[in-house]
């Protein structure tokens, strides 16, 4: 049996809890069974290569499919701790992207990395500032990060705050210089009643001078008497109260040290100004799940490009009209009778799909075993409508068991660019990583994985991967105890080789998974082929049209080739619009269009 | 505590792991302890940041737990088993499906903490039972120092007669007791987190805070949950 191994006195550990686990055991086979949610049941591969992984810290039994892990590196120096893998003090968080660069968050900081060469990410800087959860994003020159603990201080010590009321003390957003990537600087600490969970940068298109974090606090309300105007009291007796809202903090850029706080806006306030105007807490009818009360937002995706933000609200799902940063407005919202606890959105690359996230458990249980239900801790998928409008559409569950001591849960993910489909690489936790296909939003399926097995198989743990990240033509996993890990997609029955390279070719000079970019693809032999594969694959075009437009694309075409063929296809276009023709019309209008950027 | 020797160990390990992996082992790396990152930390903001010398680094560690949050657990696993009893006696006596459910919830939550609070403490070499006689730092709970059903009294428990009750009750009268019961016990639950936030050093360490946060946040939508089932009854 493998466990963390090089101590003993872990493995000593491990086997108390075990007794601990053996004990209650039954109980908690027989408790699943009293529970009858109203919820269909988990189905998957009974051969599924991750059922069965041998578990470990740094030496786990592994299992891939559609991809290539390029480099799999521990944690820093100084940000774990040796002896338990999993001290919370040392979580990796999220992460963030910019020139060849990544950041890592941790509870105790951030590290810079160079991945330079991806497949040898170095280590170039610690920066020592604890405070949790230290997730990051870069902005230009400046790094953002959230602390929401009460050990977090102004001056980035180790010590915490002993006092229940300290002016040292740091919950909310801190902002880094660092312009000298070898000497980051605080500018600035931007407090707030919550502290920070998580934020989002926000882009105001047009607006060069300054820049928007969204602050989601989602912890403890602090007293007054640390920070003026604090209360946590419900809205019929504190009308003032620091929950139900978010902070928006307005950065100039040529001087972040005077950002502020410039609204705190009521964002689940109903018609009648109720400031808790949307869910109320509670389950949604015989065996539904408890979703909790609508109080604060766990995290927001903003999408700059469509002028929407997706909140994961507590209780709630929510559309925010970003179009004026400082004041963002709800449009939509929804609830679902599967959802515990809304924790993250991304959307569609069209922007007229959203993921929401439920991270039923909190992330820190196991959520994934073969009784949990297939809709519960899942993905839930909705296509948008006019005015924000949501309408659910298919829900995506990691389509395989995990023991009863990994602890997994739908947790953070991005989209890869393949054009013309929509997948999104999602972290699970110990689940692993998922890529799922949602094209078709109402029959989401995988296309590639990668799980390690438990870091232990006789208690839990808290570990598995906290985001998973495209950036660059290449996958990087955040694994909360183990480190970053980076892989690369490799071909399949789900995906092309020329679909691969098409993604690979989008480049990006930062990115923040919050800060959802609207891509763009140069047009290519590749974005071309990836079409062309994608109506093969589903059988969606003729044979003869198919073999015609692979002999244009094989060849050397001229452009006046490309534009012949372009025009072809558009007329298919035209006919299959009008019903006479079979095939896929989007996909053809998209190679069509495709073609003639080549021609230019 | 991390020291250079052990360090530089687990890199060794990791190496070994990734080599065993298979497949791609030959394109993967491991930094070497001896080239490992600079360690900086910057100052409050408009001051100036220092760097961490390698034998500082066994101060990066930090905050660590306190008497205070030892005893914050222990007292809550007994707080948690009493919530147990008390949800073991729905499945037989309770009338209302909206309690059945509402404790069904609660005793798997409680069973994961119990786990949670109890790897807790074996992991830092602590008691996982409270020790005789110390009513972890409950001051004010002078005179309650004793035991109910087997279980230390911690704010909240109901008492060996409120046990009883509960235990007698049939029908609407025991969904009635249980809930208020259960509200009384929640209640004391929110108080314990209260007080440990107000401690001097405590919760510091982020496995604490984020538990108590979470017994807070979980305990006080359920005591909402259960006034509102409970005014459905009455």
């Amino acid at each position: 049996m493998k466990d963390f191994g090089q101590t003993g006195r872990f493995g000593l550990l491990a086997a108390a809890a075990l007794l601990a686990t053996a004990s209650t055991g039954m109980d908690a086979a027989a408790q699943q069974q009293a529970v009858v949610p109203n919820a269909p049941a988990l189905e998957w591969d009974p051969n599924d290569p991750r059922i069965g992984l041998g578990a470990g810290w740094l030496d786990a039994e592994s299992a891939i499919s559609g991809l290539e892990l390029l480099a799999a590196i521990p944690r820093a120096e100084g940000f774990f701790n040796p002896t338990t893998p999993a001290d919370g003090r040392f979580n990796n968080t999220d992460l963030a992207f910019q020139g060849h660069r990544l950041i890592q968050g941790n509870y105790n900081g951030f590290q810079i990395i160079d991945i330079s060469n991806p497949a040898d990410p170095v280590y170039e800087l610690s920066v020592v500032c604890p405070g949790g959860q230290g997730d990051v994003s870069i902005y230009g020159d400046l790094i953002f990060m959230s602390a929401q603990e009460t050990r977090g201080r102004l001056d980035c010590g180790i010590e915490g705050v002993n006092d229940s009321i300290s002016a040292e003390r740091m919950r909310g957003v801190r902002i880094f210089d660092v312009s000298d990537m070898s000497n980051p600087t605080q500018v600035a600490a931007v407090q707030s009643c919550r502290g920070s969970h998580t934020h989002t940068v926000v882009t105001q298109p047009g607006d060069t001078e300054n820049v928007y974090v969204y602050i989601q606090g989602t912890s403890r309300v602090r007293p007054g008497g640390e920070l003026a105007g604090c209360s946590g009291g419900m809205p019929d007796e504190d009308p003032n109260t620091a929950l139900f809202r978010i902070e928006v903090v307005k950065v100039p850029l040529a001087n972040p040290a005077a950002a502020e706080i410039v609204n705190m806006p009521r964002i689940f306030a109903d018609d009648q100004g109720n400031i808790s105007g949307l869910w109320q807490g509670g389950d949604h009818g015989e065996g539904t799940q408890s979703s909790r009360l609508t109080n604060q937002c766990h995290d927001i995706t903003a999408y700059p490009g469509i002028g929407l933000a997706g909140g994961a609200c507590s209780g709630n799902g929510i559309l925010l009209d970003i179009s004026d940063a400082e004041n963002p407005r709800r449009v939509g919202e929804v609830a679902d009778p599967n959802f515990a606890y809304w924790h993250s959105a991304t959307f569609n690359n069209d922007g007229d799909v959203v993921v929401f996230t439920d991270e039923w458990g909190g992330g820190s249980a196991p959520r994934c075993r073969a009784s949990d239900p297939a809709t519960w801790g899942a993905n839930a998928i909705f296509r948008i409508g006019e005015g924000g409008q949501m309408e659910l559409a298919g829900y995506y569950k990691l389509p395989v068991p995990q023991t009863e001591t990994e602890n997994c849960v739908a947790h953070n993910g991005s989209i890869i660019p393949v054009p013309g489909r929509d997948i999104m690489a999602q972290a699970w936790y110990q689940g692993g990583l998922s890529l799922m296909d949602f094209t078709d939003p109402e029959n989401p399926y995988e296309i590639a994985f990668f799980d390690r097995g438990p870091l232990s198989i006789e208690s839990l743990f808290t570990g598995g991967y906290w985001s998973t990240y495209w950036y660059n033509g290449r996958l990087y996993g955040a694994e909360i105890s183990r480190g970053i890990d980076v892989f690369r997609l490799t071909p399949s029955e789900h995906l092309s080789e020329a679909e691969i390279r098409a993604a690979e070719s989008v480049m990006m000079g930062e990115f923040n998974a919050q800060l959802q970019p609207k891509v763009e693809w140069t047009p290519s032999v590749d974005v071309a082929q990836a079409y062309l594969d994608q109506m093969v694959r589903s059988n969606r075009i003729l044979n003869t049209r198919a073999q015609e437009i692979q002999r244009v694309l094989n060849g050397n075409a001229s452009a006046s080739q490309l534009n012949s063929l372009a025009a072809s296809i558009e007329a298919d276009v035209v006919q299959i619009e009008a019903g006479e023709l079979g095939g896929d019309a989007e996909r053809m209008a998209r190679l069509a269009s495709t073609l003639r950027g080549m021609a230019m | 505590m991390l020291n250079r020797s052990t360090t530089t160990a687990l890199m060794a390990l990791a190496t070994g792991a990734l080599t065993a992996c298979g497949g791609s082992s030959s394109s993967m790396s491991t930094p070497s302890p001896s080239d490992g990152p600079r360690i900086v930390q910057p100052g409050a903001p408009g001051q100036n940041g220092r760097s961490f010398s390698t034998e500082e680094l066994d101060n990066v560690e930090g905050v660590t737990f306190t008497e205070a949050d030892v005893r914050f657990m222990q007292g809550m696993i007994p707080h948690h088993q009493q919530a147990l009893q008390m949800t073991a006696l729905v499945k037989q006596h309770a009338t209302t499906d909206a309690v059945r459910q509402m404790a069904l919830r609660m005793e798997i939550s409680q069973r994961d903490e119990i786990e949670l609070m109890s790897t807790w403490l074996r992991e830092r070499d602590q008691p996982v039972e409270m020790p005789m006689g110390d009513m972890g730092g409950m001051s004010g709970m002078g005179g309650m120092n004793h035991m109910v059903n087997g279980l230390h009294v911690m704010p909240g428990m109901l008492t060996a007669e409120q046990m009883e009750a509960l235990t007698n009750a049939r029908g609407l009268e025991f969904d009635r007791l249980f809930l208020e019961g259960m509200i009384q016990h929640h209640q004391g639950a929110i108080d314990m987190v209260a007080t440990l936030f107000n401690t001097s050093g405590a919760a510091q360490e982020s496995t604490v805070f984020k538990f108590a946060e979470d017994v807070d946040a979980d305990q006080q939508m359920e005591i909402d949950r259960m006034r509102g089932i409970l005014e459905q009854i009455r």
